[in-house]
């Protein structure tokens, strides 16, 4: 097979066991998710819900005030929908005084403090509702490094990471998350008029074709451009992918005794469970 | 060697999740399934790779390791169950120099019938194997009560000639043990390893005429899926049981050994299998100049 569609019902079983597996082997059995309003999170609620049972999912939207209304309604839709718990936590109050400390603070740094802001109200409630963080990261805004380190990328766990935009797309379709998230442009929405395939600057499907080629199938990016791939696009994307490593690791540490974290202290985070 | 003729054998086929590097919890759940096989009707029942230990073990290989011995407290009580039925359980073998194995025993009356250690350990992609484990170096059919029996582990079924060499051997029965992380998600609705392992192990016991049983991990590992989904084919290729994808389950099917009479008289592969030209021409290939795999 040398194309992106899936079987949703074999993803949908393996991920909400992988879920359901992940988060009871460690003595839990409640989760919490950011619900931005569009489709990842949702995507990643609607699992975790199948998975845990809806009153053991705490689904928690945290708008700043340059969110848009949509982004609200359409969290409360994945809400209402399952019937799962829910919050509301404005950050507003909580990131303007960082904002007021240095007003020059470009889009990028706002959009950053947000994320990391949204990580600090999840990881507080993680504790408080005794619930592990479940992630919405996909494999393409991984690979692309399209998002904030320690910010929206912060999970325990995540089902999503292995599925392309376009089939968390295809996935959402199948189990029946509400037409207006499946609809409507992806975005950040950390600022007014944000949207992903703006600021990327080519769309999913097209991105989504390449990554295939060059990551699941091994093609080299020559293979890629005799393939149909514009050169300029290929290179563009090849980089952003190697600039971003970083993202996908742990940070490096100094290598000085016979045995080190990470080089050959090797266990699984499964151990002993 | 013993002959198969005229019995029919119950196969229990035991996919199951384990705790990763809890060796008496594995235990535990080993002795529970061999009761329940047992009231089932089962004569002989196959647990997966590394069975008692959990699959990516890495680090844990050397601190999980066991000797299949009457006073090692974990094979004692294996031993004690092997009294009421045939048992094959998957384990980390340590010899007596120190080197680990990812091995498979089978166990009857009480006593070690024959050690199989993976003898191709798959160090690439996904797979780390090699870095934690020893090679095994031998690939050899037994004698049991219910015939003559092949065991591989894994990637040993995944290269051709181990099925081969245990079918000259005298094995009419290849019993396979697994950890298969599932993987190749696309529009069918099997994974790419699931439709791999089937295809392979159906083709095995239709080219060699012999029964094939598989046993397959069930559960997860960090973000690891293992497919479940264990099977038995007859001497024709035929699928006469298999357990659910994706869940643990205890899949049990009734050999009847009659069926390799009946299938042989049919089709002769066996008979007229080319061993002295397979060595003639094993020996040219080895032999040439530059030797090796072409």
């Amino acid at each position: 097979m040398s194309d992106l569609i899936i079987n949703p019902d074999l993803a949908r079983r393996i991920l909400t066991g992988f879920l359901h597996s992940e988060i009871s082997r460690f003595g839990f059995s409640r989760a919490v998710i950011a619900l931005s309003g569009g489709l990842d999170s949702a995507l990643s609620c609607y699992l975790t819900a199948e998975a845990l049972g809806a009153q053991n999912v705490l689904a928690i939207r945290m708008p700043y005030k340059t969110s848009s209304q949509d982004s609200l309604d359409h969290a409360q839709l994945v809400i209402d929908a399952l019937g799962v718990q829910s919050m509301t936590v404005p950050i507003t109050e909580m990131v303007e005084p960082l904002f007021e400390r240095f007003p020059d603070a470009s889009p990028v740094r706002r959009g950053n403090v947000m994320a990391r802001m949204r990580m600090i109200v999840l990881y507080d409630q993680s504790e408080a509702f005794h619930g592990l963080v479940v992630g919405t990261g996909n494999k393409t805004e991984i690979l692309l490094g399209y998002s904030t380190l320690y910010g929206d990328s912060a999970c325990a766990l995540n089902p999503l990471g292995d599925l392309y935009k376009t089939q968390v797309r295809q996935l959402s379709r199948a189990i029946g998350i509400p037409e207006p998230i499946l609809n409507k442009p992806p975005s950040a929405d950390l600022w007014l008029g944000q949207t992903d395939e703006g600021e990327l600057g080519f769309t999913y499907e097209e991105v989504d074709r390449l990554l295939f080629l060059l990551v699941d199938q091994r093609y080299s990016p020559q293979e890629c451009v005799q393939a149909g791939f514009k050169e300029d696009f290929v290179r563009r994307v090849v980089e952003r992918v190697r600039r971003n490593q970083f993202k996908r690791v742990l940070p490096p540490i100094a290598k000085l005794t016979n045995r080190t974290v990470g080089y050959d202290f090797l266990y699984l985070r499964d151990w002993g469970t | 060697m013993v002959s198969l003729d005229g019995m029919k054998l119950t196969i229990a086929l035991a996919q199951i999740n384990t705790r990763l590097g809890d060796v008496e919890a594995n235990l535990e759940k080993h002795l529970s399934i061999a009761r329940q096989a047992r009231q089932g009707g089962a004569d002989l029942l196959v647990f997966p790779e590394l069975s008692l230990t959990g699959y990516v073990l890495q680090d844990l290989a050397s601190a999980v390791a066991l000797r299949p011995t009457a006073d090692d407290p974990v094979f004692r009580q294996l031993f004690e169950a092997s009294q009421d039925l045939d048992l094959v359980v998957g384990f980390v073998d340590e010899d007596s120099r120190h080197r680990f194995y990812i091995a498979s025993a089978y166990l009857s009356r009480g006593s070690v019938v024959h050690i199989h250690h993976k003898v191709y350990l798959p160090t690439y992609g996904l797979f780390d194997e090699g870095r934690f484990f020893a090679w095994g170096d031998a690939v050899r059919a037994f004698d049991t009560r219910f015939g003559r029996v092949g065991m591989l582990i894994c990637e040993d079924f995944w290269h051709a000639s181990p099925p081969y060499l245990l079918w000259l051997d005298g094995a009419d029965l290849l019993l396979l043990a697994s950890a298969s992380p599932g993987r190749g998600l696309t529009a069918e609705p099997r994974l790419d390893s699931t439709r791999w392992v089937e295809q392979i192990n159906q083709a095995y016991a239709s080219l060699f005429t012999i029964f094939v049983a598989h046993a397959n991990r069930a559960g997860y590992e960090d973000g690891l899926n293992f497919w479940g989904g264990s099977t038995v084919y007859d001497p024709n290729g035929e699928l006469l049981a298999q357990g659910a994808y994706h869940q643990e389950a205890l899949t049990l099917a009734e050999l009847d050994l009659n069926q390799l009479h009946r299938t042989r008289a049919r089709l002769p592969l066996l008979r007229d299998e080319r061993t002295a030209l397979v060595m003639r021409e094993m020996s040219r290939i080895l032999g040439s100049r530059d030797a090796g795999i072409r």
